[in-house]
């Protein structure tokens, strides 16, 4: 579904990505982590094609996104459906509004389908009758939740999630975890999750990879990463204070 | 070595802000071209035009009459001052209309406009720049330049248009209760002075320079607020960049066009 090869990035000439490796497959659920400023958000950005990478290709279901002109990125966006780490609600419209807005704008679906599917998907985040309401209006959880509504609604092919629970508490964590585990269930789809919280992630992904320095250290099993002979990796995900990091 | 590099400071630094400007421009003309591609085919979103033509021009309305009250009576006691010492009154019309209709009128409004929505313009893109909204329009598929500049740049300049029409009709409105209160002139007096000395082309020149300096003020509040790097210092820097080119670009565009239109 999604395939870089030797991907690079640079800002201002210094590498953010270097020499990315990655393959994830259809209906596959992959989280990535590592410690701030390592390209985690960057490499989410390109693989959804909304930074150009500077070297190597990035493949979206096959289709080869370098060279691609805007309206073939458009389509190829269409695919998804993602939920920033600050949410990136629009704040002049209402919950209902931002929640309907992938569909409206894309058009084709009538008014009266628009809004049962924005009730049901407010409802499925338990936030069910809040359509009036403003994004100003709720708790970091809630506008998380509405986030996580809009990213699902239009049913995208792959859904991909920046912190979904960046600054939560745990137990609003443990809920919004349950929610995308109940949206993967329902909706099939490829799943890439981002998160510095690792618990709740290596028991939501069975597979990540953890990226240091815009370099992937360890792409594999969830249950292995934590004796994976990279030192650096062991050492973040065991959190300890002694190591390379 | 050290005085070496004391010498070239000064340079490198002026080197420096020329390129950054070069690259301001650049942007600026990126974003032009990219507003025009996204004009063909014309695909607005009527419902975000007429939101930002009520938030623009409606809400405006208010602070623009004063602006042009003031304008228009200023424009009087300057020249009453003269009309009084030749006796003159008969000028007093033309004298203050000329100078609110072609020059005084769409500068001090354009100003207002800048620094009301303009700044208000640019910090609200820079906000959803750097709270990834604008990302997060991409990432719907959907082009922020369709859906967000085009409706925002085509409001400024109908707004600019219609407040400019406003205040004309303010200024002078102000300018002729004035003129009765301080010189007892009256009104039928000072507007046969007015529409027997101005022409359509005095008002017509005002109009043109609304629509340049509208979309002067949309062009950088857009590319400043889109442009921006960092947080909220970021947003902060980029109202403010946005408010200093777009009073840059309202004088040298009145300049040109005052040599173009005299």
């Amino acid at each position: 579904m999604l395939a870089l090869s030797r991907v690079r990035k640079l800002f201002r000439g210094a590498p953010v990505l270097d020499g990315i490796e990655l393959t994830i497959r259809r209906g596959e659920t992959w989280g990535l982590c590592g410690p701030g400023a390592s390209g985690k958000s960057v490499l989410l950005k390109v693989m959804c094609g909304l930074l150009r990478s500077d070297g190597g290709n990035v493949r979206i279901a096959g289709v080869p996104i370098e060279q691609a002109d805007e309206p073939t990125l458009m389509g190829l966006r269409a695919r998804f459906g993602m939920l920033f780490q600050n949410n990136a609600l629009f704040d002049f419209m209402t919950v209902g509004d931002n929640v309907a807005f992938p569909l409206t704008r894309r058009g084709g679906v009538d008014p009266e389908e628009i809004r049962s599917r924005v009730a049901d998907r407010l409802r499925a985040v338990g936030l069910a009758g809040s359509e009036n309401r403003f994004p100003s209006e709720l708790s970091g959880g809630m506008r998380k939740r509405v986030g996580i509504a809009r990213a699902v609604i239009a049913r995208p092919d792959i859904l991909i999630y920046d912190e979904p629970t960046a600054g939560l508490d745990p137990v609003t964590t443990s809920k919004i975890y349950d929610l995308l585990l109940r949206e993967r269930e329902e909706t099939g789809a490829t799943v890439v999750v981002v998160s510095s919280d690792l618990p709740p992630l290596l028991r939501f992904a069975p597979r990540i990879a953890m990226i240091y320095r815009g370099q992937l250290h360890y792409d594999g099993p969830s249950s292995e990463a934590a004796d994976a002979p990279d030192p650096i990796v062991r050492q973040f995900l065991r959190g300890e204070v002694e190591g390379p990091l | 070595m050290n005085s070496a590099r004391g010498w070239t400071a000064p340079v490198q630094l002026v080197g420096e802000r020329v390129l950054e400007g070069i690259e301001e421009v650049g942007g600026m003309a990126l974003l032009l071209i990219g507003l025009l591609r996204a004009l063909v085919p014309p695909r607005i979103s009527g419902r975000e035009l007429l939101r930002q033509l009520n938030k623009m021009a409606v809400s405006s309305v208010p602070i623009v009459m004063l602006t042009a009250f003031f304008t228009g009576s200023i424009m009087v006691i300057q020249s009453g001052i003269f009309v009084k010492r030749f006796g003159a009154y008969g000028l007093l019309g033309w004298g203050a209309g000329y100078a609110v209709l072609r020059e005084v009128g769409p500068l001090l409004i354009g100003l207002m406009f800048s620094g009301r929505v303009g700044s208000n313009n640019a910090a609200e893109l820079a906000t959803m720049t750097v709270t990834e909204q604008i990302d997060g329009l991409r990432a719907l598929a959907i082009e922020p330049i369709r859906y967000l500049i085009v409706p925002r740049v085509l409001a400024m300049v109908i707004a600019m248009l219609c407040l400019l029409v406003i205040g004309d009709l303010v200024a002078l409105g102000g300018g002729a209760l004035l003129t009765r209160i301080l010189f007892h002139v009256e009104f039928s007096s000072l507007f046969h002075s007015l529409f027997d000395n101005l022409k359509p082309w005095d008002f017509l020149i005002g109009v043109i320079k609304s629509i340049f300096f509208g979309f002067a003020i949309a062009l950088t509040s857009c590319h400043f607020g889109t442009s921006v790097k960092g947080g909220a210092i970021g947003v902060g820097r980029a109202v403010n960049d946005a408010v200093v080119a777009a009073a840059l670009a309202i004088m040298v565009s009145d300049y040109l066009l005052t040599l173009v239109l005299r």
